[in-house]
């Protein structure tokens, strides 16, 4: 993997040092030695002949891990790459990120793990981490081989964007990642439900004339799945979890101590099914936006810890693919760029969440479902940062996007909050917002 | 009264003063069309496009229709014979529709929503003749037109709306045009058949009743959908044979209705699936009366659309 190393030891200061696991954000200072955290002092500068990186009243965090991004490379370099993936990542204050497995060809076999590894070191501005396919080709039917996914490198397992059907192929997977320790990331949908579906199944749907997806669609596939980690003991994860029902169907199983976890999407959490009535294609997401009772649900659910991180479901699509009737768009929309400042704006500025919960929900939580090393603050870890003004107003413009594709919804959005600069095992990255 | 609008998208989006202001309209070039020569010269130099994804007969022949008898100049395309078969996008053809200085788009699209895209680039006029199962203006406008030619008024008129709500436009657009005009709307149909929530649907709601004896019982008039066979991923309904039974229109059925009550069917109809061969003949059915209005509101339509005011000197003959 990529060495951004710095070999040089020296102070950032004068930073509001997150701690994400205390809970805590403190006046304080950090000492960088070989890219790792060497020590942090809780006074604003501390005594020293090292130099000295002035955080100038910023917020300090750990760098944000996304365990949800499409970089769409090999095979769809049209709409992403490595390079531009991760560029993006890095505006949006990410040092690490977990790319998933439906790329062209699939992340089914060794070799396309060693690719993306490779491309990542040659390309990337950020830590890449790779999902395996759990099926071959993604079809749900022969699970792969887990063994030699997880020596090439990869560190979790999933079919993302496609649920696995059949019981026994799922029970069979579970078993197998179990004893390499390797989390199953479910894409929970029932496709049989679904199929054809362009939104949330509702009035809003009723109204467009668009098919609907009932959100009992991914509650049958989270209790499906629920029921399989709970007979084989195996770390499930929920992907971009989006229903009241299937929030209860995680918190029910955490109760009983299956090892269970979820995600969630800024945008679920954020946008609901009611701005689809202008058809915009960017808004076209799977699962798709639901509805503000669901949404109440989901703020709630991170709350209270039943949803345990962030992540983004970045997902690009060029304008091609945009430019069409809205049953023809691909779902999916970009996420890495506006992440931070999307929640920070609609969450923590509404009083939904504090800053240090968000801070912690895009780092150590995600760290710690995918054993990740970074996202913490405390010596030893990795020194990979990200500064932060959680109150500078902008407005996010087409031409900041860094993505290949620019199919966001939220071009043209004023945010709260800001990316000001990145560091990565405390090599600090130029030009980042 | 001007209409002030560029494109006629859904009735959802018209005040029940414009919508009146189109039925007026629309009165008035009916009686163009009972006159020796059908011709008027409102929209000489204007172009129109009958751009149509989807098949179509009445539809396309009644824009066509009510695009002569105003004058206009027309050009057709419909998919079979267009380069979409070759992979032309939407947005290439009518940008390329547009690039020949055309001034009104008349689509037909399968695609919910097909007509929005399009008026995020398009700035010549667009006027809906039916976009997937969200909206098919002038179908309702039509049957509308219809109901108050006999009435006088919708105001407090009942009106049940039977068949495949969830795949139709024209159930959609019937129920926002009719109560934005006072009229109470039900809507009868098979479980399977009825999308979510469609009682919070239109102004102030609709009616859902699964009986169909119960929904017929007080209705001043009833709208028979088509059932779509083609629009079904799986089998909704058991078979052809139990609708009809159940949902089918029969005089035994109709009989419950109020003596009076008007029987409508958008068309094409199948007889002995969705209605009875001696409903759809009966007095009671305005069927051919609202394929002759269709005309006369398109003329409305693409009058208001092209900026027109009714006067006397542009209804003379040509």
């Amino acid at each position: 993997m990529t060495s951004w190393k710095d070999k040089r030891e020296f102070w950032i200061s004068g930073a509001k040092v997150a701690d994400p696991e205390a809970g805590k954000i403190r006046a304080g200072s950090v000492l960088i030695q070989k890219g790792m955290i060497a020590g942090i002092v809780w006074q604003k500068s501390p005594e020293t002949e090292l130099p000295v990186f002035d955080a100038g009243g910023l917020v300090l965090a750990p760098g944000f891990i996304d365990i949800h991004t499409h970089l769409r490379e090999p095979g769809f370099e049209d709409k992403e790459t490595i390079e531009s993936g991760t560029a993006a990542a890095v505006a949006g204050g990410y040092t690490s990120i977990l790319c998933m497995a439906n790329t062209d060809p699939v992340v089914d076999d060794p070799s396309v793990v060693e690719y993306i590894t490779r491309r990542a070191e040659e390309s990337g501005h950020c830590r890449v981490y790779v999902t395996g396919a759990v099926t071959k080709g993604l079809e749900g039917r022969e699970i792969t081989e887990f063994f030699h996914l997880k020596r090439s490198g990869a560190v979790a397992l999933s079919d993302d964007g496609k649920y696995i059907s059949d019981s026994k192929v799922l029970r069979a997977a579970l078993e197998y990642a179990r004893v390499l320790g390797m989390p199953v990331i479910s894409h929970c949908e029932d496709p049989y439900l679904t199929a054809d579906s362009q939104m949330n199944e509702g009035f809003v749907s009723t109204r467009l004339g668009l098919k609907g997806a009932h959100s009992a669609s991914e509650e049958i596939a989270i209790a499906r799945d629920i029921k399989l980690a709970e007979l084989t003991g195996a770390h499930l994860h929920i992907a971009h979890i989006s229903t009241a029902g299937g929030v209860d169907l995680v918190k029910k199983a955490k109760k009983k101590g299956i090892a269970v976890t979820a995600e969630v999407t800024p945008h679920h959490l954020t946008l609901d099914e009611t701005m689809l009535e202008t058809y915009d294609r960017n808004l076209k997401v799977n699962p798709p936006l639901r509805s503000a009772a669901d949404i109440s649900a989901l703020k709630a659910a991170l709350r209270d810890g039943t949803i345990d991180c962030v992540a983004t479901d970045h997902a690009p699509h060029n304008e091609i693919d945009k430019q069409v009737e809205f049953n023809f768009a691909p779902p999916g929309m970009l996420g890495l760029q506006t992440a931070f400042p999307q929640l920070n704006t609609e969450l923590v500025k509404n009083g939904d969440i504090e800053l240090i919960d968000l801070i912690r929900l895009m780092t150590s939580s995600p760290a710690s479902i995918m054993g990740f090393p970074g996202g913490r603050m405390k010596q030893g870890e990795l020194a990979d940062f990200v500064l932060i003004d959680p109150d500078e107003e902008w407005v996010f413009e087409k031409q900041m996007i860094r993505s290949r594709s620019y199919n966001s919804p939220l071009i043209g959005k004023k945010f709260k909050g800001r990316v000001k600069g990145v560091f990565l095992e405390g090599k600090y990255l130029e030009d980042v917002s | 009264m001007q209409f002030n609008r560029k494109d006629l998208l859904g009735l959802e989006e018209l005040t029940s003063e414009q919508i009146k202001l189109i039925l007026d309209t629309a009165d008035n070039f009916k009686e163009v069309l009972g006159r020796k020569i059908k011709k008027v010269p409102a929209l000489r130099g204007v172009t129109i496009a009958n751009v149509f994804y989807e098949p179509s007969t009445r539809t396309k022949m009644s824009f066509e229709l009510a695009e002569k008898r105003l004058s206009a100049d027309i050009i057709n395309f419909s998919k079979a014979t267009s380069s979409v078969k070759k992979g032309e996008t939407l947005r290439d053809t009518l940008e390329n529709i547009k690039a020949m200085k055309v001034d009104i788009v008349v689509m037909r699209h399968g695609s919910s929503g097909a007509h929005k895209f399009a008026s995020e680039f398009l700035d010549v006029s667009i006027v809906n003749a039916g976009d997937g199962q969200h909206a098919h203006p002038t179908q309702a406008l039509l049957d509308m037109m219809t109901l108050r030619e006999r009435w006088g008024t919708l105001n407090g008129k009942k009106v049940t709306i039977i068949g495949d709500i969830m795949h139709s436009r024209v159930a959609r657009s019937n129920i926002w045009g009719l109560t934005k005009m006072g009229a109470k709307v039900t809507v009868c149909g098979p479980p399977t058949m009825m999308p979510m929530e469609i009682e919070k649907l239109g102004e102030g709601g609709v009616k859902l009743e699964y009986d169909l004896e119960k929904a017929v019982s007080e209705a001043d008039a009833i709208n028979i959908l088509r059932i779509q066979l083609e629009r079904q991923s799986i089998r909704l309904f058991p078979s052809s044979r139990e609708y009809f039974e159940v949902f089918g229109v029969t005089s035994d059925v109709l009989s419950l209705a109020p003596d009076d009550c008007i029987v409508m069917h958008p068309g094409p109809m199948n007889r002995g699936v969705e209605i009875a061969q001696e409903v759809a003949d009966s007095e009671q059915a305005v069927i051919l009366p609202q394929v002759t209005n269709g005309v006369a509101v398109r003329m409305a339509v693409l009058f208001l659309i092209a900026g027109g005011k009714v006067d006397d000197t542009e209804l003379n003959e040509n």
